[in-house]
């Protein structure tokens, strides 16, 4: 009939207008800058580099294989090594980073970094609100601005991070109880090799290598 | 203060000041106070009435209105006044330079000049014309002048082509505006505006005779808002000056305060037509029941204009645009007969007997059915008339379901 | 000869006068919008409230818009004339002055010139509407039908003439239609 039509979207508009002040879904305003939206968990923008514990040049966990600057498709990424080496999380000696520099307006999000990066050094960050004044320099970012915390990383991407660490403290335990075994190993052969050369030397007078030992630095 | 003091206090006031004025300057003095409320409240209805524009369709369509300006954004009109004065005022150079600048000043003046007849509370009218129904359909010919002044001075294709169409439209919805009131003026017996409200200010058993009440007052009331409604081109029927259409139709050219003038004259000429409206056929400043009859009359038309108001912008939230061809099929194929068949059951009304076998309660009932009906049957033909050539199939999606 | 009576006519006279003698064709037939204002006016001023009022009704609010469309839609005003004042307006203004003349002393002659006192009628309950509204049903009422039936006949004729150049319209495009 006409005007039912037009009487149904009365009623709905009304209902539009009532259920603003009282349901939330009929007003997803998000007053910006009063109020954030909340990004959800995969969101990424631009990538950053983690260390763990409190100092970054002692925990940076890059140890400057250069994979994700050449992966990179823009090729924002610039990569320095260094001449000496620290230890990483294992013990392991490593090379870090001398000069890690990446181009922000350059840098397309892609992730790809991140993805090859066989180390866990190079993840992605969530903010958005980077705007500044200096178009070059102020977009090209170094080695201490790159470098956030492994407890930032565990807020912005709880699931990741936790998933991370896990990975990381199996490693850890791994090679700490591969350590062990092996001193143990070295100390059962030191000790053996202790016991037994005093007896092959007085049998064979010559202190000459057992050819199936095998050398141990 | 007593309650009939309270209703009549502008008027009294209005009384003592004249009475202290000296004796040659009384009548300026009078006409002045009259006439300068006038011309400080309805644009400061209008400034409300944007703010209340803007923030009604924003929770309609599920956002915020403006909310940065004052508290809950109170204050917007004040800024849109400051941003519509000191923008540049530009003028083609190849427009008629001074029907562009009298376009503007005769929209806004002709809208002024339909408040002049309108009771606004009881003894409270700005001029008591016999003839002031007619006087206020007289104005609205200047408006449709002064439409034309405006597309044509442009000289601008955009610009002559909606005022042409906004032209068509206000000619063709003039007519159901004015047939649809002369159901009214034939009940009441006379065209006074005044004289039309005191007629539906009675009461019976606590109900007023509102014509709203009435079967030909309620489809005339319809009829006459919707047809109100296209006279000021105001939402659905804004094609004329629609902004995605033809950018913004006959006032293409105007910026900065001549644009607010135009703006100003839309709502002036809604209001005015609201005013008419409540006049005709709502009782103007009567109270509906008996015993709200103490609340100021001008308390009771203010708050009928809000309430029409809130109507407005309700519709423009709710319903789409109008094309050009359906608003004048709508105007003519159902808006005119529709219109007719009001005055027949208005007749009708008229000249049926009250009672009905000796019982008057009985009688009144009969006649409202029989009014109604007279109303209702042409209106299911008329409908199922104007729909016969659109066939809109439901719409079925292939991939959404 | 009041004040009022004095600003509307010179109103009408230099609404008339603009009329004839302004250059684009669009201003003359404001003007003459003016003019009929002016018009209605004078009649309000003499009391006559239905007659003033329909005059701006019909004249200023359908007539003059209709000139402004008929000037719109037959691109009559894009020439502007060099001049409005041609050879041939000597004899012309002869002529006027002689009608003037005719006029003015039918008027002098009639009854209403001998009214003694020059107030309009004092305006009373029952207003000009009602009594025209009832001369016009009761006395006059044959007359009105049939100004009715011309009225329709006149609207039908102008739908018939509008439908028939629709359809001639129409034709050649079915045609072509047909023959590609």
């Amino acid at each position: 009939m006409l005007g039912e039509g037009i009487l149904q979207g009365l009623m709905e508009t009304a209902r539009n207008f009532f259920g603003s002040y009282i349901e939330k879904d009929r007003l997803t305003t998000v007053q910006y800058p009063e109020e954030r939206f909340e990004l959800p968990e995969a969101s990424r923008n631009f990538p950053f580099l983690l260390y763990d514990g409190t100092d970054p040049d002692a925990g940076l966990r890059c140890v400057s294989c250069q994979i994700c600057e050449k992966e990179c498709p823009p090729r924002c990424i610039h990569i320095e090594k260094s001449k000496d080496k620290k230890p990483d999380f294992v013990g392991k000696q490593q090379f870090y980073p001398a000069v890690f520099d990446i181009d922000v307006s350059v840098c397309m999000s892609c992730q790809i970094c991140v993805e090859v990066c066989p180390f866990d050094a190079i993840r992605m960050d969530k903010v958005f609100e980077l705007s500044t004044g200096d178009r070059f320099g102020g977009l090209l970012w170094d080695k201490h601005e790159l470098s956030k915390s492994n407890e930032y990383y565990r807020q912005i991407h709880p699931v990741e991070a936790a998933e991370t660490d896990e990975r990381r403290t199996k490693e850890k335990a791994d090679a700490q109880a591969k350590a062990i075994a092996a001193a143990a190993a070295a100390a059962a052969k030191a000790a053996a090799a202790a016991a037994a050369p005093p007896s092959d030397a007085s049998s064979n007078g010559a202190a000459h290598p057992n050819p199936s030992k095998p050398v141990t630095q | 203060m007593t309650v009939a003091g309270l209703d009549q206090i502008f008027v009294t006031l209005k009384d003592i000041l004249v009475a202290h004025t000296p004796a040659p300057l009384q009548t300026i003095v009078g006409i002045l106070i009259t006439i300068v409320p006038i011309i400080v409240i309805f644009p400061a209805l209008f400034a409300v009435t944007t703010i209340l524009e803007r923030k009604g369709l924003g929770r309609i369509q599920n956002r915020y209105g403006p909310n940065r300006v004052g508290p809950w954004g109170i204050l917007q009109p004040m800024a849109d006044a400051v941003k519509s004065l000191t923008k540049e005022d530009l003028v083609p150079r190849a427009a008629d330079q001074v029907v562009h600048y009298l376009a503007p000043l005769v929209l806004v003046g002709a809208s002024f000049l339909g408040f002049a007849v309108l009771p606004i509370g009881r003894n409270m009218t700005a001029v008591n014309l016999d003839a002031g129904v007619l006087f206020f359909f007289a104005i609205g010919a200047g408006t449709e002048l002064a439409v034309f002044m405006a597309g044509w001075s442009s000289r601008n294709k955009y610009s002559l082509l909606g005022a042409m169409r906004a032209i068509a439209q206000m000619i063709s919805y003039e007519i159901p505006l004015i047939l649809s009131s002369i159901a009214v003026v034939m009940i009441a017996g006379t065209l006074s505006p005044t004289l039309i409200v005191e007629r539906q200010a009675a009461f019976s058993h606590g109900l007023a005779h509102w014509n709203l009440f009435t079967p030909w007052g309620l489809a005339g009331f319809i009829l006459f808002m919707i047809a109100g409604t296209a006279e000021t081109n105001r939402s659905p029927f804004d094609l004329p000056e629609g902004e995605s259409e033809i950018i913004a139709g006959y006032f293409i050219e105007y910026s900065g305060f001549k644009f607010a003038l135009f703006f100003l004259a839309e709502y002036l000429e809604m209001f005015a037509v609201s005013g008419l409206g409540i006049t005709l056929f709502l009782g103007g400043w009567s109270s509906p029941v008996s015993f709200l009859a103490w609340i100021p009359s001008w308390a009771w038309f203010f708050t009928k204009l809000l309430a029409l108001i809130v109507g407005f912008i309700w519709i423009r939230g709710t319903m789409p645009r109008l094309r050009m061809d359906q608003l004048m099929n709508f105007a003519w194929k159902f808006m005119l007969p529709m219109t007719l068949v009001v005055i027949v059951s208005a007749g009708i009304w008229r000249f049926l007997p009250v009672s009905f076998g000796g019982s008057a309660a009985l009688g009144g009932m009969v006649r409202w059915l029989v009014c109604a009906l007279v109303i209702v049957v042409p209106y299911v033909i008329f409908a199922r008339m104007l729909g016969r050539g659109n066939h809109i199939e439901k719409r079925v999606y292939r991939f959404a379901e | 000869m009041t004040l009022p009576f004095l600003i509307l006519a010179l109103l009408t006279l230099a609404g008339g006068v603009a009329a004839m003698t302004l250059r684009r064709l669009v201003h003359c037939a404001l003007a003459l919008a003016i003019s009929f204002a002016g018009l209605a006016g004078l009649y309000l001023n003499l009391g006559a409230e239905f007659a003033g009022l329909a005059q701006l009704l019909v004249y200023v609010g359908a007539i003059a818009i209709l000139i402004v469309f008929v000037i719109l839609l037959t691109r009559g005003g894009d020439a502007d004339p060099d001049s409005s004042f041609s050879p041939a307006s000597a004899g012309s203004v002869v002529i006027a002055l002689a009608v003037f003349a005719v006029l003015a002393w039918a008027v002098n002659t009639s009854s209403l010139a001998h009214v003694a006192t020059l107030q309009p009628a004092p305006p009373s309950d029952k207003t000009g509407t009602l009594q025209i509204g009832q001369a016009l049903m009761q006395h006059y009422v044959l007359p009105l039908e049939v100004i009715g039936l011309m009225l329709t006949a006149a609207m039908i004729g102008a739908v018939i003439l509008a439908l028939r150049d629709k359809r001639i319209a129409a034709e050649p495009k079915d045609s072509e239609l047909r023959a590609s």
